[in-house]
C-alpha cells in the first residue's frame, strides 16, 4: 500500500442537481502515468478539479502521499506537490519565459517585503536548464510570452509544470489545441517524466496519444469510473466500448 | 523590460535572429518626443520666434529659460501622479481619484502649514487655532502623504475586496474627495504658509543633496519627480513588487494561480499611487503658497494621458515608469507648444482629447499587430 501516490475514494461531486462525479474510486501508484477518458460530460475534468481543489468536492475522500487531505484551493495542492497543467494557461502573457515559470516561486538576491530584489540570472539560468531537461524549444526565452505561438506556449506551461514536479503531474488535455509536431514534443516531455519517475494523470481525447504514453488507463461515463484497464491488456476497441457505454454495466457501475 | 539575449540561436536550435527583434518601445517614444519639439521649433520660426531657444538679446542664456521652467514644473507635478497612476494601469486597474486627491490633500496639508503672523498681524485665513500654526515642516509633509497613503488605500480595499470595478471605486473616491476638498474651509482658500513650507517647492533641493555641487534651484518638484522616476522604474523592473504588478495586469488569474497575493498587492500599488498624489500635493501647494478646492482638477486625465502617450497599455501589463516620464515630456511639450504658437486655450482642450483618444487607438493597433497565434 505504501506506493500509491493518489487515491480517491466515494469521491462525488454535484453541481446543483446534476451528479457530475458519482463515487469515484481511484489508485495512482509510484511513478505510473494513468489515462483519464471519456465523452464530454463525463466527468474527467471534474474529477481533475476535485483532486486539484479548483473545486470543493461534495462528498468522498481523498488521500494523498499517504495521508489523507482536504485542499483548500489550487495553491494548497501545489504546495503539497501537486502540478498542474490547466486547460486554460495559467501564464502572464507579458512577462518572459523565466518570470513565468518562477511566477510566484521567484528566487531572490535579498528580501524587503514586497520590494524583494529578484536574482534574474539565476532564474534564467534555470529555466534554460529546466527547459533543456525537458526538451522544450523555445528561440529566445527573453521574449514575452504573447509572441509565441500556441504550442510554444503550451510547452512554457508543461515545462513549467515538469520543472518544479515533485510528486504528482495531472495535465488537462496539454495537446488539445496544437500542431502535429508541438504535440510531439508535449510527448516527449511526458516521457521525460515517466524516466524521472514521476507519477501522472493524464486527461486526453486521443486514443492514439493514450496508447502511446501510459500504463493503466481509467474511463469515465456519466460520472462514474466505469473501467480501469491496463494498457498492454486492452486496444482501441475495447477502450471506446467502455467509453460510449456498449460494455459496462447499463448505469455504469463499475465492480 | 527584456533585453537582448546572450545566445544568438535558441534552445533545440531554432533559429532567432537578435537584429530582427522589435526595437524598444520607448524608443519610438522618445523619437516621437524629439520630432513633435522640432515641429513646434520650425512652426515658431515660421513666426520669427523660438520655442525652446532665446532669441532675445536683452536676456542672457541660450534657452528660453521661462517656458522650460513651467514645462519642467507642469511635467513635474503631473507627472509624480502619473508614475502611480502607470502602476496602477500597469495593474490592469485605473485610478480616476488622483486629480481630487490633490486638491483635498492640498487643502488639508496647507491647514497643518500656517504661520501665525502675516506681516505682524494675525492669520487671516486660520483654519485651526494658533496651537496648529507654525509647526515644523515636517508635519504638513506627513499629513499630506498620510492623506495620500489613506486615501489610495481605501481605493485599493475597495477594488481588491469589494470586486467592484477600478472605474467605479475611483470615480467614487474622485467624487467624495473633491466634496472633502470643498468643505474643508467651507471653500474659502487656505493660504499663508510658514517660510520653511516654501521652501520645500522653491527651494534648492539638489545643492543639499549634493552638498552645493550641482544647484536647481526653485525646482525641487523635478528633482523630486527625476528622484521618483527612477526609484519606481528600479522598483518595478528589479524587484518582486514590479514583477508581480505586471503579472497580474497580464493574467490575473494566472497570477492567483501561482500563488500570488493577488488582493494584497492591488492594495500596496493603489496605496502608493495615493501617496504619489500626497507628493504632488505637498509640492503644488508649497509652490503656489495657497490651497484651493479646485486643485487638482482633471489632473487624474493628464496623468492618465501621459502614461498612455508613454505606451502604458490601458488593458494592463504593459508599459513603463521610463515610457510615462517621456509620455508626461510630450504632453507638456504639446501644452506649451501651442501656447507658443499662440492657439487658443479652447482649441487646446480639443486638440488634448483627441491626443488621448489618439494615443489609445495606438495602443490598439499596437496590440493586435503583436499578438499572433
Amino acid at each position: 500500500m505504501s506506493d500509491i501516490i493518489l487515491e480517491t475514494r466515494g469521491l462525488t461531486k454535484h453541481y446543483g442537481g446534476v451528479q457530475a462525479l458519482d463515487d469515484a474510486n481511484f489508485i495512482l501508484h509510484a511513478g505510473e502515468h494513468v489515462a483519464v477518458v471519456g465523452d464530454n460530460g463525463a466527468g474527467k475534468s471534474t474529477f481533475v478539479r476535485q483532486i486539484t481543489a479548483v473545486e470543493q468536492r461534495t462528498a468522498g475522500q481523498i488521500f494523498f502521499d499517504g495521508k489523507e487531505v482536504t485542499h483548500a484551493g489550487p495553491l494548497d495542492a501545489r504546495e503539497a506537490g501537486i502540478e498542474t497543467v490547466f486547460q486554460t494557461l495559467a501564464l502572464a502573457d507579458d512577462l518572459d519565459v523565466p518570470s513565468n515559470l518562477f511566477l510566484g516561486r521567484e528566487i531572490f538576491k535579498f528580501r524587503l517585503g514586497p520590494f524583494s530584489w529578484l536574482d534574474r540570472k539565476a532564474m534564467r539560468d534555470r529555466t534554460m536548464e529546466a527547459l533543456k531537461t525537458t526538451a522544450v524549444k523555445i528561440p529566445n526565452v527573453d521574449n514575452p510570452i504573447r509572441n509565441m505561438s500556441g504550442g510554444q506556449r503550451q510547452c512554457v506551461a508543461i515545462a513549467r509544470t515538469a520543472a518544479f514536479a515533485s510528486k504528482l503531474v495531472i495535465m488537462d488535455e496539454p495537446t488539445a489545441a496544437l500542431g502535429v509536431q508541438e504535440t510531439a514534443q508535449v510527448e516527449n516531455i511526458i516521457r521525460g517524466l515517466k524516466e524521472r519517475g514521476i507519477p501522472m494523470v493524464l486527461v486526453s481525447h486521443n486514443l492514439r496519444q493514450v496508447f502511446d504514453l501510459v500504463d493503466r488507463i481509467v474511463v469515465f461515463r456519466r460520472g462514474r469510473i466505469v473501467a480501469s484497464l491496463k494498457r498492454d491488456e486492452t486496444d482501441g476497441n475495447d477502450i471506446v466500448s467502455y467509453i460510449t457505454g456498449v460494455k459496462g454495466n447499463a448505469d455504469g457501475a463499475f465492480a | 523590460m527584456s533585453k537582448p539575449t546572450s545566445q544568438p540561436t535558441g534552445l533545440g536550435g531554432l533559429k532567432y535572429d537578435a537584429s530582427k527583434r522589435a526595437r524598444a518601445n520607448e524608443w519610438n517614444i522618445f523619437a516621437a518626443l524629439i520630432f513633435i519639439v522640432v515641429v513646434f521649433e520650425v512652426l515658431n520660426r515660421l513666426n520669427g520666434t523660438s520655442f525652446l531657444f532665446n532669441l532675445r538679446d536683452n536676456v542672457p542664456g541660450l534657452f528660453n529659460q521661462q517656458r522650460l521652467d513651467i514645462m519642467i514644473l507642469q511635467v513635474a507635478i503631473t507627472g509624480i501622479i502619473a508614475l502611480g497612476v502607470t502602476q496602477v494601469i500597469i495593474l490592469g486597474g485605473i485610478d480616476l481619484s488622483s486629480g481630487s486627491l490633490v486638491g483635498a490633500t492640498a487643502m488639508i496639508t496647507m491647514s497643518f502649514a500656517q504661520t501665525a503672523l502675516v506681516n505682524g498681524n494675525p492669520n487671516p485665513k486660520a483654519v485651526f487655532g494658533p496651537e496648529w500654526m507654525d509647526l515644523p515642516v515636517i508635519v504638513p509633509i506627513v499629513v499630506g502623504l498620510g492623506c495620500g497613503i489613506f486615501a489610495g488605500f481605501i481605493n485599493g480595499l475597495l477594488v481588491a475586496y469589494t470586486k467592484i470595478p477600478p472605474f467605479i471605486a475611483t470615480l467614487g473616491m474622485m467624487v467624495s474627495a473633491r466634496g472633502a476638498s470643498r468643505w474643508w474651509s467651507n471653500g474659502t482658500p487656505v493660504s499663508f504658509p510658514t517660510e520653511t513650507y516654501a521652501t520645500v517647492s522653491n527651494g534648492d533641493l539638489l545643492g543639499t543633496l549634493t552638498f552645493g555641487l550641482l544647484h536647481w534651484d526653485g525646482q525641487n518638484p523635478a528633482v523630486v519627480f527625476v528622484a521618483l522616476a527612477v526609484l519606481f522604474q528600479v522598483i518595478m523592473i528589479y524587484t518582486l513588487y514590479g514583477k508581480h504588478t505586471y503579472a497580474i495586469g497580464s493574467n490575473e488569474a494566472a497570477a492567483r494561480m501561482s500563488g500570488i497575493n493577488v488582493d494584497r498587492h492591488k492594495v500596496l500599488v493603489y496605496t502608493i499611487a495615493g501617496m504619489l498624489a500626497g507628493v504632488s500635493a505637498v509640492l503644488l501647494t508649497s509652490k503656489n503658497l495657497t490651497a484651493q478646492a479646485g486643485m487638482g482638477m482633471m489632473y487624474e486625465l493628464d496623468a492618465i494621458a501621459m502614461a498612455v502617450i508613454g505606451g502604458v497599455s490601458l488593458s494592463g501589463g504593459r508599459g513603463s515608469i521610463v515610457g510615462t516620464v517621456l509620455g508626461a515630456a510630450i504632453f507638456s511639450v504639446i501644452i506649451s507648444g501651442f501656447t507658443s504658437i499662440k492657439l487658443d486655450a479652447y482649441y487646446q482642450e480639443m486638440v488634448k482629447g483627441a491626443i488621448i483618444v489618439g494615443a489609445v487607438i495606438l495602443d490598439q493597433w499596437r496590440q493586435k499587430n503583436r499578438t499572433r497565434g
